[in-house]
């Protein structure tokens, strides 16, 4: 009796998980690889043969790629400030958390008004003397300016996440270590490398995989931003299913998207690896 | 869509979710209070739109309620409404072909409300198209659009002379686009390119209909090619950000945009602002004549209606001459019985009328459908069109290898659906691309 009451505590989220999660994800494989007449390849056909699909694969990566080191590097700095506690220092760290509260539409709405050909940017430009008629920085011809804008708005949107995760990671680091290497002598920089930056691994590794998940599903802010000019995978799943009514296509779309989370989500737990005996 | 929701719903069912919960949230759409009889419809989506034609409404008839859907759910709605014997909609309004599609057993026969309303003589095309192909009438042709130009007077200023603005062919069009952007110094001719616009009716009944004659046998003729050559060259004289214009009245009202093509809903608030600035021109002609779409909405009963004879009186009240007119008015669709327009109608509104009556009743008019009989496949047909607009005009994409990929896609979808072709192709059992 015993050794089964784990298993009945743990049975309402099992169902729930089975029930909310497992069997639409089941639902999603089949309906990818199957019509009226059984087994079938054509939903990825039309999938791979769609002009949408390996740009909005391609993006993806990029922004991928692009965002999540540059995010990481902020985040870190940004916890080692913390780290330092300056002079207003709790005004700081709201300040700096203020975009996790904030949609992501409505966030992509807000760099919308700063980009657009009439935005803020623009008008800054202009009333600089900088440039003429402004920069079309959402021109579908210039594919970089708006992977730019939508990288922006991507850091600028979710970096307090990987933020509020690095401070919380650093925070568990008993500051013992730092200060042994401080008596030691050691620099700022060998004590970053050698002492915070190996304990903060397992902090790192969730912030990567968290981060990376959640990119592979940004698709609102490049939808208010470019529209379609910048496609990105989950933003295609949702064209396929809500404006094309096309479940089976759709689905294949999400299982490629399932496909790169758990490739990079496993990358990670084998490459960033907490050094042995770090505890 | 139906696989995965009727299955997760059993599941939940046996996980002991309230059923009525579920449905509650899969209704897709809202009453805006007000209670009475639902007046369920895919048209005047916009809240402004929408909210102009419940004052219209309002005025004409006590006790009903207008909620607007997407043409997608709206086919889900009523047939999964009527299938389960409980239908919560009294009235249905939809363009032709979201309403066509449902004749087959969803539909209340309207032939009588008709035959009592026979004196306001509606076009034999119109009363052909709502008999879907039967001997019945399945619904109440309701109210037209069209798609016209719309040119600034400085646009006009730059027209080459000898051309006729009423009168123009598409190369004409294109010089005029050339000479504008050389005046100007820059492009002053928009599409409505953006993720919402409606530039796949200019493809589908406009261009391709006046290179090719048809809409779908003649996707990859050699005349659509032509076409397509044609729409790139054009294509370089328009504004960049034409990708981003949904609705043109925006652009002109801002003054990006001096000359441009859109339903006549979404150009008329420029003219609205200032009528004086704007004229309001038919379509251009191509080889082939003069391609144009005539969208035809109607209003249905659905089967077992909650007030089939409340519905009966607001499709009476709506379908008299001074309500169309009321609702030229106010949203600007044309009326669908032949009503004499009020000389006291708004300067952008009668431009617009003498726009659309001039395009109708060219005489080499070629007049399209919006497809019929796709439901909720319609939106992957547009799809054909938009692709292969992106990647013929704007990646550059070599235009014959993308018309047999594009037409490939096509054949896939209409084989699936087994419909027959719609105007201007011709209606044989199957559509065919040749």
């Amino acid at each position: 009796m015993r050794s089964r009451s784990p298993w009945l505590l743990l049975l309402p989220s099992l169902v729930l998980m089975a029930a909310l999660f497992g069997w639409p994800l089941v639902q999603a494989v089949l309906a990818a690889f199957r019509d009226e007449g059984g087994f079938t390849l054509a939903h990825w056909q039309r999938l791979l043969t769609d002009p949408y699909f390996l740009p909005a694969l391609r993006n993806t990566v990029l922004l991928i790629v692009i965002v999540l080191p540059v995010q990481l590097a902020l985040a870190i700095g940004m916890a080692l400030l913390v780290q330092a506690r300056p002079r207003f220092i709790g005004g700081h760290f709201y300040l700096w958390c203020v975009p996790l509260a904030i949609s992501e539409l409505a966030a992509g709405l807000v760099w919308l008004s700063v980009f657009d050909n009439r935005g803020y940017l623009n008008s800054l430009l202009v009333s600089l003397g900088l440039s003429e008629n402004g920069v079309q920085w959402l021109s579908y011809e210039n594919t970089t300016t708006m992977l730019l804008t939508v990288v922006i708005a991507e850091i600028w949107r979710a970096t307090s996440l990987v933020f509020v995760i690095v401070v919380a990671g650093m925070q568990v680091i008993p500051r013992d270590y730092d200060e042994a290497a401080q008596v030691f002598g050691a620099s700022l920089g060998q004590r970053l490398r050698h002492v915070t930056l190996p304990l903060l691994m397992p902090s790192l590794q969730v912030a990567l995989i968290l981060r990376t998940i959640l990119a592979l599903q940004a698709f609102a802010v490049a939808q208010a931003l470019t529209g379609r000019d910048f496609p990105l995978l989950v933003g295609e799943t949702y064209e396929w299913y809500v404006n094309l009514r096309n479940p089976a296509v759709s689905s294949a779309v999400a299982l490629v998207v399932l496909a790169l989370s758990l490739g990079t989500a496993l990358l990670y737990l084998r490459t960033v690896r907490q050094p042995e005996g770090a505890r | 869509m139906p696989r995965i929701t009727v299955s997760r719903r059993a599941v939940l069912r046996t996980a002991g979710l309230g059923a009525a919960a579920l449905a509650a949230g899969c209704t897709g759409f809202a009453t805006t209070g007000g209670g009475g009889m639902v007046f369920l419809s895919t048209q005047f989506r916009p809240v402004d739109e929408a909210q102009r034609f419940r004052d219209l409404l309002a005025r004409t008839i006590s006790g009903v309620s207008y909620v607007t859907i997407e043409e997608g759910p709206f086919a889900g709605q009523v047939r999964s409404q009527v299938d389960a014997g409980a239908t919560r909609i009294g009235l249905l309004g939809g363009l032709h072909g979201d309403l066509a599609p449902l004749a087959d057993g969803y539909l209340e026969d309207v032939t009588d409300v008709l035959a009592r309303l026979g004196d306001h003589r509606w076009p034999a095309d119109y009363l052909e198209l709502a008999r879907a192909g039967s001997d019945r009438t399945w619904y109440v042709p309701w109210a037209t659009a069209s798609y016209i130009l719309a040119a600034h007077q400085d646009a006009l200023e730059n027209l080459p002379s000898g051309v006729d603005p009423a009168a123009l062919s598409y190369d004409d069009l294109l010089d005029w686009a050339v000479a504008a952007r050389r005046a100007e110094g820059r492009p002053v001719l928009g599409l409505p390119a953006g993720p919402k616009g409606l530039l796949h009716r200019f493809t589908q009944g406009y261009l391709l209909p006046s290179f090719t004659g048809g809409q779908i046998t003649t996707f990859r003729s050699a005349e659509a090619v032509t076409a397509w050559e044609y729409l790139r060259e054009l294509w370089a004289n328009c504004v960049p950000s034409s990708t981003t214009y949904d609705f043109m009245q925006e652009p002109m009202e801002s003054g990006e945009v001096r000359l441009a093509w859109d339903h006549v809903v979404r150009l008329v608030s420029a003219p609205r602002q200032r009528p004086d600035s704007w004229r309001m021109l038919p379509s251009p002609r191509g080889p082939r004549g003069l391609g144009y779409m005539a969208v035809l909405a109607g209003m249905a009963i659905p089967k077992g209606s909650t007030d089939p004879e409340l519905a009966r009186r607001t499709i009476e009240a709506l379908s008299l001459p001074r309500t169309q007119v009321e609702l030229l008015r106010s949203n600007s669709f044309f009326p669908a019985v032949a009503a004499d327009l009020p000389d006291d109608l708004s300067p952008a509104i009668a431009m617009e009328a003498q726009a659309v009556r001039r395009q109708q009743d060219a005489e080499d008019a070629i007049l399209s459908l919006p497809p019929v009989g796709l439901g909720e496949r319609e939106g992957e047909v547009s799809k054909v069109f938009q692709d292969t607009f992106r990647s013929i005009v704007l990646d550059g994409a070599p235009i014959r290898s993308t018309l047999d990929g594009q037409a490939r896609v096509l054949q896939g979808i209409l084989d699936e659906l087994r419909v027959p072709c719609w105007a201007p192709d011709p209606p044989a059992g199957r559509c065919e691309v040749s």
